[in-house]
C-alpha cells in the first residue's frame, strides 16, 4: 500500500498508522544494512538532491547513505549563510531544481515553511531535514524506532525532554510524534526555555530537573542552542549544568531501565556529563545506527509515489 | 465618466450614520453636489438611476493605507491606489508617508496632492511623518505639512521609542490642532513574524508577544494624557490594547482608535500552511483578541475602521516566511469583510458600521463631515448588500495582488457611486 | 474455468520427488543450504529441508529472501510494495544454494532472486526448483528441478495453494 503523503514536512501531518507504516518498513532496512553488501537497487536511476541551506554533516551524511545505499544517485549542494541573502531566492533554486528534474528533494533550512514553500512548486518529493525551530520529522521518526526497539511499544510511557525546547525542532517533532504514539509527554527546563502554551500541546511543565527525572522511562536530552538563541536566556553553563544538565551524579540515580537519548551533537559538560556515552541505557549511536535505515524507509516510500486521494 | 447636470437616485435606502439610522429616500445631485434628499423628488431633464434594493451611503475614509509612491511605484502608485480604493467605495483616502523619500516636508505633501489630483480617482488627505526621515530622533516640519494639507502625523511603520521625542511629538501638534497616530510596538523584542501563542509554539515561528503592542499603547496614552494632547492609536489587534484604550477614555484622555479588517477576520491558525498571504504586523492573533476587537468596535471603544492597504510585489512576497514583507492590499475586500463580520454577525447596526468608516475617521481627522444633505459634497457610493460574490485576481484595481482573501466568498458589494461631478460604476445598477 | 490441476496427494508426492532430485542429483546433501523465495518459497524450502534432514544427523539450513526490493518493475507497480525482509542467519559463502520458489514464469523473480543473493556473499553455487512451471520465459533462466511444467496461456491464472499459507494443499488452472 502506497503512503497517504506525497512529500515528508512534519509529523503533524502524519497519523498514526502513517507513523507506524514508516517505523515497520524501517526494520527490513535495518537488515539491509547489515549484510555484507548492504545495497539494493530499489531505486536505481532516481535522483535525490540534499539542499542544505544550514551546515550539518551528519544528517546531510546520514540522508547521503541512505540514497546510496538504495542505489539512489545523490547530490549534495551546501549554501554557507551569506550566500543566502547575496544569492538566488529560494524561489529560483526550486525553479532552476525543477528544471533539471530530480526526483526528490531533501531539504535543510534556516526559516520555517522553507520545505512547504518547495513542496508547492516542485515536482519532485520533497523531505524536510529540518526548518528553523519548526520540524525535523525524520528525527522523531529515528527516535521513536530507536525507543521502539528498547521498549516495545511507547504507549503509556512517560517520556521527558530536558532543554532549550523552545529553540528546537527535534522538541517540536518528537513531542507530536511520540504523543501519537500514546506516551505522556513532559518537558522541563528554565522557563526562557520553554515556549508559550507549550502546555496545550499535551505536556506536562516542570522547571525542576530534579521533580521529575526519577519518575520517567525515557529522557530525551536536548542540545543548548547555541547558534539559534539570543544568550541572555541563561546565565552560564555552569548554572545550567548543575541544574538542567544530566550529570553523573543524576544518572547514577536513575533507574537502570530508564533509556537516554540525544539528537546530537552533544554538548558534553553542558546537557550531559562526558561518561554517559559510556552506559548501556545511552542509546545516541543506535540512533545513528537507525537513522540510516528511517531514512532509507522514507526514502523508499516517497520515492514510489503516493496514494491519489 | 459622464458630466450630467442632474443625477437623480430613485428609491435607495440612504445610510445616515450621523444620524444612525436608514431610510429610503431619493437623493437628487447637482454640480457635484448634493441638492434635495426626500422622499420621491421629482427632478425633470436628470438623469434618473434606479436604486430600489440598494443602498446608498456616504462615501468611506480609510484613515491608513500605503500608496508606495514615491518609490516603490512597482507595488503601487497613487493613481492605481486610488482608483483600487474607489473600487472599495472609498472616496477619501490618507497615505501614510513611510515612502521613499518619506513624506517629512511640504514639498512631498504637495507631490501626493498633486499627483491624486491628475489621477482623478479618490481624494487623497496625507499624512504627514512626525520626525524627519522617519528616523524617529528630530520632529519634522509638521507646521508646513499642515498648511499644505496634512491632516495628521504619524511615523508608522516604525513606533517612536524614545519617550523624550514622542512626547514633543505630541505637545508639538497641539498647535495645529494634529492627531499623531501611533504604530505601537516596542522595539527591544527580538523580530517576531507570528502572534506568541500556541500556533506560533507549534510553527516555530519567531513570536512577536501581544505585549509589545499594548505596553506601547500604554505608554502613549499616558504621555497623550500628560501633554494634553491627541493621540490616535494604528490597527489595533490585541485585547489588551482595547481594554487599554476603554480605560484611557475612561479617563478623560484624547485618544481614539482604529481596527482593520483582518484583525476581526482571521486568526493566528490561518498561518498553518505558512502562506506569506497571511503575514502582517501587527499579527494576527488568537480569537479571543478578535473577539474583543469586534466588542470594542461595538461599544465605541474603537472609533474607526481602516484598511492599512499594504501592497507588495508578487516578487517581494514569494519568499519564505520569515522574510516576507509584512501586508496585505485592502481597499477592495474591507467593506464586504465588515459587513460579513460586524452587521451580518448582529454585533453592529449598518449605520453604525458605516460611521465607522465615514464619521469617525472625519471627525478624527478633522475633514468635512460626510452626510447625504443638501450642500454636502456628492460624495457617496452604492452598495448592494443582497450580492455575494468571490473576489478573483483578474478583478483586481490595485497594482499588487497580495491578498488573503481571494477564493473567499465575500458578502455585500460596492457597486459604484459618485465623487463629486464624477460618476464611476464597477457594477451595472441595474 | 477452474480446474485441479494438482490435487492434494499429488503435491505431496511432487515435493517427495523433487526432494529426491535433489539430493541425487547432488550426491547427497552435504553443504546444501535452502533459500524460500517469499512467499510460497518458503513454506516449500522448509518442506524439502525437512525431508531431506530426515536421513541426516543435522538440520539443514533454511532462509528466505524478499525481492521487493530488487524487481525492475517498481516504475510499473501500481502499489509501493512494503518490502517485509529477507532472514539469511547463515553464512553463504561456498555454499551450495538450492534456491526455491513455488512457481516460474516470466524468470524475472528468479533473476532479482539471484542479484540479492549475491549480495549476501559468493556461493559455490545457486541451482533452481521451482514446484510448477508455466513457461512463457522473458529472460534466458531455466530451473533445474521441477515439480510439474503446465502448458498455459498469458491470461490464464494459476493459484498455488500451500497448508502453512493457505490451509490446503493444491494448485488450480483458471481458463479465462
Amino acid at each position: 500500500m502506497k503512503p497517504r503523503f506525497k512529500h515528508l514536512l512534519g509529523i503533524e501531518l502524519l497519523t498514526r498508522s502513517d507513523i507506524i507504516g514508516i517505523l515497520d518498513q524501517t526494520e527490513s532496512f535495518l537488515e539491509v544494512l547489515k549484510r555484507p553488501i548492504p545495497v539494493v537497487p530499489a531505486l536505481r536511476g532516481k535522483t535525490i538532491v540534499n539542499l542544505f541551506f544550514e551546515p550539518s554533516t551528519r544528517t546531510a551524511l546520514s540522508f547521503s547513505l541512505a540514497a546510496s545505499r538504495l542505489s539512489a544517485h545523490c547530490v549534495n549542494f551546501s549554501f554557507p549563510s551569506s550566500s543566502v541573502q547575496k544569492g538566488e531566492t529560494l524561489l529560483d533554486t526550486a525553479r532552476n531544481i525543477e528544471a533539471m528534474r530530480v526526483d526528490g528533494v531533501v531539504v535543510r533550512h534556516s526559516m520555517p515553511g522553507a520545505p512547504h514553500f518547495l513542496a508547492r512548486r516542485l515536482k519532485a518529493f520533497v523531505v524536510n531535514a529540518g526548518d528553523g525551530c519548526h520540524e525535523h520529522p525524520t528525527q522523531a521518526l529515528l527516535d521513536a524506532f530507536t525507543l521502539r526497539q528498547h521498549l516495545g511499544s511507547l504507549k503509556g510511557k512517560r517520556i521527558l525532554f530536558v532543554g532549550d525546547i523552545a529553540h528546537s525542532r527535534v522538541a517540536r517533532s518528537n513531542i507530536i510524534c511520540f504523543s501519537k504514539l500514546g506516551a505522556r509527554v513532559a518537558v522541563c527546563g528554565p522557563p526562557t526555555f520553554l515556549p508559550t502554551d507549550i502546555e496545550k500541546l499535551g505536556c506536562e511543565v516542570f522547571y525542576r530537573l530534579d521533580k521529575i527525572l526519577y519518575e520517567v522511562d525515557v529522557v530525551n536530552m536536548l542540545r543548548v542552542q547555541n547558534e539559534r538563541t539570543d544568550l541572555s536566556l541563561f546565565p552560564s553553563i555552569r548554572e545550567y549544568r548543575a541544574l538542567y544538565g544530566l550529570t553523573r551524579e543524576r544518572l547514577s540515580k536513575l533507574d537502570k531501565s530508564v533509556l537516554v537519548i540525544h539528537p546530537g551533537p552533544v554538548n558534553w559538560g553542558v546537557e550531559m556529563d562526558f561518561e554517559i556515552a559510556e552506559f548501556p541505557q545511552t542509546l545516541i549511536l543506535n540512533q545513528v545506527t537507525n537513522g540510516v535505515a528511517v531514512r532509507m524507509a522514507v526514502l523508499y516510500l516517497l520515492a514510489g509515489g503516493h496514494e491519489e486521494t | 465618466m459622464k458630466k450630467p447636470e442632474r443625477v437623480l437616485l430613485a428609491g435607495g435606502r440612504v445610510v445616515d450614520p450621523g444620524n444612525r439610522r436608514v431610510r429610503i429616500w431619493d437623493v437628487l445631485i447637482q454640480d457635484g453636489r448634493i441638492a434635495k434628499v426626500g422622499k420621491q423628488l421629482r427632478a425633470t431633464g436628470a438623469q434618473r438611476i434606479d436604486c430600489r434594493g440598494k443602498h446608498i451611503a456616504p462615501g468611506f475614509i480609510d484613515m491608513h493605507c500605503h500608496l508606495r509612491e514615491p518609490g516603490q511605484e512597482d507595488a503601487e502608485t497613487i493613481a492605481t491606489g486610488t482608483k483600487a480604493a474607489l473600487a472599495g467605495g472609498f472616496t477619501k483616502v490618507c497615505p501614510m508617508p513611510n515612502t521613499d523619500p518619506p513624506i517629512d516636508s511640504e514639498a512631498l505633501v504637495r507631490f501626493e496632492l498633486a499627483r491624486a489630483k491628475e489621477a482623478g480617482f479618490a481624494r487623497v488627505y496625507p499624512i504627514g511623518s512626525c520626525t524627519k526621515a522617519r528616523a524617529g530622533k528630530e520632529l519634522a516640519e509638521i507646521g508646513s505639512m499642515k498648511q499644505a494639507g496634512a491632516v495628521a502625523v504619524s511615523d508608522d511603520g516604525s513606533w517612536v521609542d524614545d519617550p523624550q521625542v514622542m512626547r514633543r511629538v505630541l505637545e508639538y501638534c497641539k498647535a495645529f490642532d494634529l492627531p499623531v497616530i501611533s504604530h505601537c510596538e516596542l522595539t527591544g523584542f527580538p523580530y517576531g513574524v507570528a502572534n506568541e501563542g500556541l500556533v506560533s509554539t507549534r510553527l516555530g515561528l519567531a513570536a512577536g508577544p501581544d505585549v509589545s503592542e499594548s505596553a506601547a499603547a500604554a505608554r502613549d496614552i499616558l504621555l497623550a494624557e500628560f501633554t494634553r494632547a491627541r493621540l490616535h492609536i494604528a490597527h489595533v489587534s490585541c485585547a489588551a490594547t482595547v481594554s487599554l484604550i476603554r480605560w484611557a477614555k475612561a479617563r478623560g484622555v484624547q485618544v481614539t482608535a482604529e481596527t482593520c479588517p483582518h484583525y476581526f477576520t482571521l486568526t493566528d491558525a490561518a498561518l498553518e500552511t505558512f502562506d506569506t498571504n497571511f503575514k502582517v504586523n501587527p499579527p494576527l492573533r488568537t480569537d479571543k483578541d478578535r473577539q474583543a476587537v469586534i466588542d470594542g468596535l461595538a461599544d465605541g471603544t474603537i472609533d474607526a475602521i481602516a484598511t492599512d492597504h499594504a501592497p507588495h510585489t508578487k516578487s517581494a512576497k514569494e519568499v519564505e516566511f520569515d522574510i516576507a514583507p509584512a501586508g496585505f492590499i485592502g481597499f477592495e475586500t474591507a467593506f464586504s469583510l465588515g459587513y460579513e463580520q460586524l452587521v451580518l454577525a448582529k454585533k453592529l447596526s449598518l449605520a453604525d458600521y458605516v460611521s465607522r468608516m465615514t464619521t469617525a475617521p472625519a471627525r478624527i481627522l478633522g475633514l468635512p463631515m460626510p452626510c447625504l444633505q443638501p450642500g454636502a459634497d456628492a460624495d457617496l457610493v452604492i452598495l448592494d448588500l443582497k450580492a455575494r460574490w468571490t473576489w478573483t485576481r483578474d478583478q483586481v484595481f490595485s497594482r499588487s495582488q497580495n491578498s488573503p482573501f481571494f477564493g473567499r466568498q465575500l458578502h455585500g458589494r460596492v457597486i459604484g457611486g459618485f465623487l463629486g461631478h464624477k460618476q464611476f460604476w464597477f457594477l451595472h445598477p441595474a | 474455468m477452474r480446474q485441479a490441476v494438482i490435487d492434494e496427494q499429488g503435491l505431496k508426492t511432487l515435493v517427495s520427488q523433487l526432494a529426491s532430485d535433489i539430493s541425487r542429483r547432488n550426491r547427497g546433501v552435504k553443504n546444501l543450504v535452502f533459500v524460500g523465495i517469499k512467499r510460497r518459497g518458503v513454506p516449500l524450502a522448509n518442506r524439502l529441508a525437512k525431508e531431506l534432514s530426515l536421513n541426516q544427523k543435522y538440520r539443514i539450513p533454511v532462509g528466505a529472501i524478499d525481492i521487493t526490493l530488487y524487481r525492475d518493475d517498481l516504475q510499473l507497480v501500481a502499489e509501493t510494495p512494503i518490502c517485509g525482509g529477507s532472514e539469511i542467519d547463515f553464512d553463504i559463502n561456498g555454499r551450495i544454494i538450492v534456491l526455491v520458489d513455488d512457481l516460474i514464469y516470466t524468470g524475472r523473480t528468479v533473476r532479482a532472486a539471484l542479484t540479492e543473493l549475491l549480495d549476501f556473499g559468493r556461493p559455490k553455487s545457486i541451482q533452481l526448483a521451482v514446484l510448477v512451471d508455466r513457461g512463457h520465459r522473458e529472460l534466458p533462466i531455466e530451473p533445474n528441478f521441477v515439480g510439474r511444467t503446465i502448458k498455459t496461456r498469458h491470461d490464464d491464472l494459476v493459484d498455488i495453494y500451500l497448508v502453512e499459507e493457505d490451509g490446503t494443499d493444491g494448485v488450480f488452472l483458471t481458463r479465462r
